[in-house]
């Protein structure tokens, strides 16, 4: 989703506003429809994706979706499931059955306890916004080693860069592991070297992504790339 | 008939007020959003001396789940007065006037925020009044109204608190504390500045209704000049980064 990829301008715009379009656009994510008009509902940068008109917001909390890769940590433990903080606003179900040992009810302790990390997918979620993960999957897993850096989600996609360019120049640079859970956790594995070069350059993306220039900007941490 | 304690005189004899205002010219107004790093959305207003930080978090679980709504957000308004914000103290803590206007500030931003997008759920929006001189609740709602928009809420407009009201027999827009404590009226509304709607609507005082319809377009012509400053805040914070 970046600039280059579409071309089209990219206007702020703030709630309310009214933006233009080719007559015939529809309503995509952020707009809304008023009588003939399109009507920004967020603060963010106007995206055109044919003929469907988004806001991209500049600011947003994450939102659960089924399918999505998160990182959670366990907030609650009860004798048959977990409640896992997933940046969300609700909590998530993790229930016995989906994770991946073979737990007794009443020992859900045991295996995760309060303030522990998990790798996790989202299995469904409803239209009252209940969320339920799973464990059963590859790569899902409890998290023992690594450090998890929290980013505002919508920054993800310039972390990852197109067809993951970024985010393979950080792998490559820093020589870790490196995890983008799609609620705005990263985990990065490796040496402790490593991890301060990968953090580093994730705090040039947060701090200035959007602009222009970016990727000369890492190459001072991460060197240019090939 | 004079003001509301008799014996004040509010209006100059060259028809201006006591502070040198025009009657349709409002306090000065100045807008930053995004200042405050650990909420979600943040903004600081200062309209003539008033001024007011708002901070909002969420959206969140509503706790304590009783006010929980399956089908939409709830907004947990708490606008709040600090006690060095006028000359007297105030205790801190709810009062009944705080809780009023909490309550009305709410069901302002209730019909511009999309709370269906988020059922179960609270938005919490903290508002600070840092100092007092009349109308602070307008000053709360424009705030409040920006900070929602900075933390990515979606709102189908923002929406802007203004204030009229009548003196010696005048309407006049925007009320200094003079004025309000010894005006005759006072008309604050919540507007939103592109559909035009009226989403708040207060009145203390009496008014004719030629009276409340001058009154309503001052509030609006305010309503459209504050609103291209909030549009210029939002813009600047969203664009704060780019180096």
């Amino acid at each position: 989703m970046n600039s280059e990829d579409t071309g089209a301008e990219q206007r702020l715009v703030v709630p309310g506003d009214q933006i233009d379009a080719p007559p015939g656009s529809q309503p995509g994510s952020g707009v809304l429809l008023r009588g003939e008009s399109l009507v920004a509902t967020k603060l963010g940068r106007v995206q055109v994706n044919g003929d469907t008109i988004h806001v991209v917001p500049t600011n947003t909390t994450y939102i659960p979706r089924s399918g999505d890769l998160v990182i959670g940590y366990v907030e609650a433990v009860m004798n048959n499931l977990w409640f896992l903080d997933v940046n969300g606003p609700f909590n998530a179900l993790l229930p016995m059955s989906l994770a991946p040992w073979k737990v007794e009810f009443g020992a859900a302790r045991q295996y995760m306890d309060f303030g522990d990390a998990v790798m996790a997918r989202v299995m469904e979620v409803d239209e009252t916004h209940s969320v339920v993960t799973t464990m059963k999957g590859v790569g899902l897993r409890k998290i023992k080693e690594g450090f998890i850096e929290e980013i505002p989600p919508h920054l993800l996609s310039l972390v990852i860069g197109s067809n993951g360019r970024t985010l393979q120049r950080i792998k490559e640079a820093s020589d870790c592991r490196i995890v983008v859970a799609q609620n705005g956790r990263i985990l990065i594995d490796g040496d402790a070297e490593g991890i301060a070069t990968a953090r580093s350059a994730i705090d040039i993306i947060v701090k200035t992504g959007h602009a222009p220039g970016l990727h000369d900007r890492l190459s001072s941490v991460i060197g240019g790339d090939e | 008939m004079m003001g509301g304690y008799g014996d004040v005189q509010l209006m100059r004899e060259d028809g201006k007020r006591l502070d040198g205002r025009a009657v349709d010219e409002m306090r000065e107004v100045e807008i930053k959003a995004g200042i405050l790093p650990a909420a979600e959305g943040s903004a600081w207003v200062k309209h003539g001396l008033n001024i007011a930080v708002v901070a909002v978090y969420g959206p969140m679980e509503a706790h304590p789940r009783r006010i929980q709504r399956q089908d939409r957000a709830v907004l947990d308004v708490r606008y709040n007065m600090a006690p060095f914000s006028t000359s007297d103290r105030i205790r801190p803590g709810f009062n009944r006037r705080s809780r009023e206007i909490s309550k009305v500030t709410a069901e302002a931003l209730e019909s511009v925020v999309l709370v269906e997008r988020f059922p179960r759920s609270k938005i919490r929006v903290e508002i600070e009044i840092l100092a007092a001189e009349a109308g602070t609740r307008c000053v709360g709602i424009t705030a409040a109204s920006v900070a929602l928009a900075d933390a990515g809420i979606p709102m189908k407009d923002l929406l802007v608190g203004v204030a009229s009201g009548k003196i010696d027999d005048i309407v006049v827009l925007d009320l200094d504390k003079a004025e309000d404590n010894y005006g005759q009226a006072d008309l604050p509304m919540g507007i939103m500045p592109n559909t035009g709607e009226i989403a708040f609507l207060q009145m203390d005082g009496d008014l004719s209704p030629e009276e409340y319809e001058l009154a309503t377009e001052y509030n609006f012509k305010a309503a459209h000049e504050i609103h291209g400053l909030m549009k210029q805040a939002l813009l600047d914070s969203a664009s704060g980064g780019e180096v």
